[in-house]
């Protein structure tokens, strides 16, 4: 006889059940195996006859999985016609079951809806991560909520120096804020700078921080290794007193070195003692670019010697940062700053204002913001388009979602027999929209799972995309909560949108309308086909909005890459030449860098070659108000000084007048040339050569009558967006007070790489001492449309994408349409319709529904695109030509892809189309 | 599938009946079944006891095991109050579902 309870063991052992209850089911189902035995043997047949036969009542049936589903309650299928007496998880595992099967025979459809999803997701989890980086993360230290940045509330008006990224603060009211405040446990400032790690030659930066004694205290840092700066290594007048490394600069520049602390490190050329390494995750207070060097606030007078800013009270280069106290908030902070504010104000007047500056600095109230994100120029840049850029995203994804609805849809339309059939037998409407929806439920992971990994390569892309030229943007790119919390929110609403509404609508129809309709219906229910049209109306026009912002970016990007500045902006290599080092007298500095220049312009392949103090459109500029026979301008005049020859290498034509010569020295006459704007805003309607004018110098600095002596057409001075401005050039031989360094513009046919080096060796030829830093002009000038190319590139593809899309759904529609008005299209041409009437018929329907997707989409992006009116340039949002070219673009493609369906129409054949039935 | 899942489901209710008036243990009920149904309805083993046991689970029928003297040790089961509901419930279901089925099919008895 056989042994039936290891039979029945065997069948059980992947059921993984408790050891009691194994054993009552095996001793059950035994004992029902041998009273089968027994009857078997009792109606005559063979011991192995009936053991076989009692063999097969194990098979057939994986015992194992059903006892399993029995035990686990909630995988528990759906009782027939009773679905409200079990409780809703009841059948889900069953349902996921049948989803994931359907799935897999249906490769194709499951491929395109998680490919789609997973575009949309990852593109929406990618902009996000970003967002999640420079906006929302908290600063790398201990209780960041407790962080409070210090700073004059509106400074708009505020002038003197300015130097860093983040120069709120001058040296004299941070010291009296420390001082007077009292909602922070201390106040620490700092600030930002390059320091160059070689020693004449090519310079090589790394970016540094200046820091007060208390930084590191007040953010609570601990040292990775050696010790940190401290109240003791800042004390005015201090000379090196020692470096602190970030974490990555100590990897990089001294490879890991276990010994760093007490090695040597050279900061413009001085010689700093490392003292300790902060932790891998410290990358400072500047969210987006890491630091690599912190020394003291006391060593930049050392460091920068006569352009020092420490003891300049018109100097502003620091930012504050304080702990709230127990108990104090940052509102409460802010009115004890705004109390003690005129006091401070009152003890740090910048000995050289005028009665109006005075004024308006006596104005000044200090006020506590909220610290715990940090310092951001990156955020003030790309806040607003990172979230544009996230609303497109979220559109793409919204046409994504709605095509599959409308595929979800058709899919349903072909199992709604079986659906009326389940309805008829007494399954709830509720739980088949709930295995409906499971599917979408699937596939939604399934794309988010994916999405999650593409955004794992597009924010890093994304990231790197930002880096300008030797400023790597950095950003903790993490998948933290907020990210996974995002996209599992997005990935749940996309699955909603496009899962819920054609389960709803799938389980609506009556069953016994269905059951009853032989095969199909002659035509379609048009309430049917309205909602999927719908769903097609939706996807072109929320396309039209998508290629209408994309257009406007592209069409921004190109105006300011086409835009005339007023020269000649290609192919110029900018020299910058610091011999602070070499510690040249004020007075031999002029010959100095006249040597300089001219060694460079002898150089083979050299065109022309020009000093300025102000590199064109890099961004830095120096203003003043002109005072024309004793009065003094309204606006500011651009200013800078430039060497002979300036106008010729730029390419800006000297409209009258002369050039700068070797007869304007620091002796003659001081001159002038000045642009036709300058001559529009100062001397309207006068001849200007030979006018004169001052500039209004304050600080004890000497008055001088200035003589124009050529006008040069308009150019840009700071940025390419803005309109010109009235400027005036001075040779730079009347420099009363020339600076240790200068820019050198060089035009050449040379190859960069072979100009360089050139240029290297011209310089070290005068001296090898020479600190050089070399940039490409074109480089630069992308440096700073990065903001308008990444706008361009990403809307671009989303328009693609979206585009793409909505022909898909517009096809699919119109091909599920042709299909299903099979029949009738066969009566019509049974009955004499002629291909072109039918080609006519089918194409009237898609050219509706594009018509009103495009007057729909038209009316959102008038409404919509003029929130990004500030990010674009040289035209307004509701620009007709794009909208125009836009439509008119979409409604080409969109034709062309309901063509297809309708020539596929006109040629079927009437008897294989009745036929069908 | 469609098949497995009414059979599934009409058996539930055949147990249930056959537990109205006594209680009865596996191997006689499923020997009940396939001879009142003249073996139409023939559930093996294996995919007998699962339901028996979901119908356990869900609390409409009790199972316990009973000694005799000379008898093997077996598990009879009982309706419980809950699976008498239950059963009545089922029988009016059915019943209206085959007049539905017959409604829409135009099957009928001659």
């Amino acid at each position: 006889m056989p042994d039936f309870h290891e039979m029945v063991r065997e069948r059980l052992r992947d059921a993984g059940l408790s050891p009691l209850r194994e054993v009552d089911i095996v001793e059950e189902m035994a004992q029902d195996l041998r009273d089968r035995y027994d009857s078997f043997i009792s109606s005559g047949m063979t011991e192995t006859e009936a053991a076989a036969a009692v063999a097969a009542e194990l098979r057939d049936v994986d015992l194992a999985q059903e006892i399993m589903e029995v035990e686990h309650r909630w995988a528990e299928p759906a009782v027939l016609g009773s679905a409200s007496q079990g409780h809703f998880g009841q059948g889900t595992w069953h349902d996921l079951r049948y989803a994931l099967r359907l799935l897999r025979l249906n490769p194709g459809f499951t491929a395109i809806c998680v490919l789609s999803l997973a575009l949309g997701i990852g593109a929406n989890t990618a902009i996000f991560q970003l967002l999640d980086a420079v906006r929302m993360q908290s600063l790398p230290v201990n209780h960041p909520e407790e962080l409070g940045i210090v700073r004059i509330q509106d400074r708009s008006k505020a002038s003197g120096s300015f130097t860093g990224r983040y120069s709120n603060l001058t040296t004299g009211i941070w010291k009296q804020i420390r001082q007077r405040q009292q909602g922070f446990t201390d106040v620490a400032a700092w600030g930002t700078t390059n320091l160059n790690l070689n020693t004449g030659g090519v310079a090589e930066y790394a970016r540094g921080i200046w820091v007060s004694g208390q930084f590191f205290d007040v953010l609570q840092t601990q040292p990775f290794m050696g010790r940190l700066i401290s109240p003791a290594d800042d004390v005015k007048g201090c000379a090196a007193p020692g470096a602190v490394i970030s974490y990555s600069f100590w990897e990089r520049y001294f490879g890991g070195d276990p010994r760093v602390v007490g090695r040597q490190l050279t900061l413009e050329g001085h010689p700093f003692e490392v003292i300790g390494v902060t932790p891998p995750n410290f990358y400072g207070i500047d969210v987006g670019l890491s630091y690599d060097v912190a020394i003291p606030l006391c060593s930049e007078p050392m460091m920068q010697g006569e352009s020092s800013l420490y003891d300049v009270s018109w100097g502003w280069w620091l930012g504050a940062l304080g702990r709230l106290k127990p108990g104090w908030t940052l509102d409460r902070a802010t009115a004890q700053l705004e109390a003690v504010s005129p006091g401070i104000m009152q003890d740090t007047v910048p000995t050289v204002y005028d009665a109006g500056g005075v004024k308006d600095y006596l104005g000044y109230r200090l006020g506590a913001y909220p610290g715990a994100n940090g310092f951001s120029r990156l955020r003030t840049e790309y806040e607003s388009p990172l979230w544009i850029l996230l609303a497109l995203a979220g559109l793409v994804l919204l046409i994504a979602c709605v095509n599959l609805a409308n595929l979800m849809l058709a899919r349903a339309s072909q199992r709604e027999r079986e659906i009326a059939v389940r309805l008829a037998l007494g399954a709830s409407r509720p739980r088949l929209i709930r295995q409906l929806l499971m599917e979408s439920v699937v596939l939604a992971i399934a794309g988010g799972a994916t999405g999650i990994a593409l955004a794992g390569f597009l924010s890093p892309f994304l990231m790197h995309f930002l880096d300008t030229e030797g400023k790597p943007v950095y950003l903790p790119l993490t998948h933290d909560w907020r990210v996974l919390g995002f996209t599992t929110l997005v990935a749940a609403i996309t699955c909603l949108i496009f899962g819920l509404a054609p389960a709803v609508r799938a389980t609506k129809a009556s069953p016994s309308s269905i059951l009853n309709s032989a095969g199909r219906s002659m035509t379609l229910s048009r309430e049917r086909l309205g909602f999927r049209s719908l769903l097609v109306i939706v996807q072109v026009s929320l396309s039209l909005v998508l290629v209408v912002g994309a257009l406007l970016f592209v069409q921004s990007l190109r105006n300011l890459v086409t835009l005339d500045p007023g020269f000649q902006r290609h192919g110029m290599l900018i020299v910058d030449a610091d011999f602070t080092r070499l510690k040249i007298p004020m007075e031999r500095r002029v010959a100095f860098r006249e040597q300089l220049l001219e060694r460079i312009r002898s150089q083979q392949g050299v065109t022309s070659a020009s000093e300025t103090n102000v590199v064109p459109l890099s961004g830095w500029g120096w203003n003043n108000r002109v005072i024309v026979g004793g009065v003094v301008s309204q606006g500011h005049m651009d200013m800078m000084r430039v060497s002979s020859g300036y106008f010729r290498t730029m390419g800006t034509p000297i409209l009258r007048g002369r050039d700068f010569n070797s007869h304007d020295t620091a002796q003659s006459q001081k001159v002038a040339i000045v642009n036709e704007e300058f001559v529009r805003e100062v001397l309207p309607g006068m001849d200007p050569i030979g006018k004169t004018f001052q500039i209004n110098s304050y600080g004890g600095v000497p008055r001088f009558e200035i003589e124009i002596v050529g006008v040069v057409a308009n150019s840009k001075y700071r940025d390419l967006r803005e309109k010109f401005e009235a400027t005036a050039f001075y040779p730079q031989a009347q420099d009363a007070e020339p600076d240790p360094s200068t820019s050198i513009l060089v035009r050449s046919e040379l190859d960069s790489a072979v100009l360089t080096n050139e240029v290297k060796n011209a310089i070290a030829a005068v001296n090898p001492g020479v600190d050089i830093r070399f940039e490409s002009y074109d480089g630069m000038i992308n440096d700073q449309l990065l903001r308008e190319r990444l706008l361009a590139a990403l809307s671009g593809l989303f328009a693609a994408l979206a585009v793409v899309l909505a022909i898909i759904g517009l096809y699919g529609l119109m091909a599920y349409t042709v299909a299903r008005r099979s029949n009738e299209i066969g009566i019509r041409v049974a009955l004499g319709a002629v291909p072109a009437q039918i080609v006519k018929m089918v194409l009237s329907q898609g050219l509706r529904l594009i018509t009103t997707g495009l007057i729909a989409g038209t009316a959102v992006a008038v409404l919509t695109t003029r929130w990004v009116s500030s990010l674009l340039y040289g035209l307004k949002p509701y620009d007709p030509a794009c909208l125009i070219i836009a439509a008119a673009g979409l409604a080409l493609v969109a034709t062309v892809a309901s063509i297809v369906p309708a020539r596929r129409a006109a040629k079927l054949d009437p008897m294989d189309a009745l036929r069908e039935q | 599938m469609f098949d497995r899942e009414l059979k599934k489901g009409s058996a539930e209710l055949l147990i249930l009946s056959l537990l109205e008036g006594r209680s009865r243990h596996g191997y006689e009920i499923s020997q009940l079944i396939e001879q009142r149904s003249e073996g139409t309805l023939k559930f093996n083993v294996a995919s007998f006891y699962p339901l028996l046991y979901r119908l356990e689970k869900r609390g409409w029928i009790e199972g316990h095991w009973v000694e005799k003297a000379g008898q093997r040790r077996r598990r009879y089961y009982k309706l419980t109050p809950e699976g008498r509901s239950m059963l009545k419930q089922q029988r009016r279901t059915w019943q209206e579902f085959v007049e539905a089925m017959q409604r829409i099919t135009g099957v009928r008895h001659a």
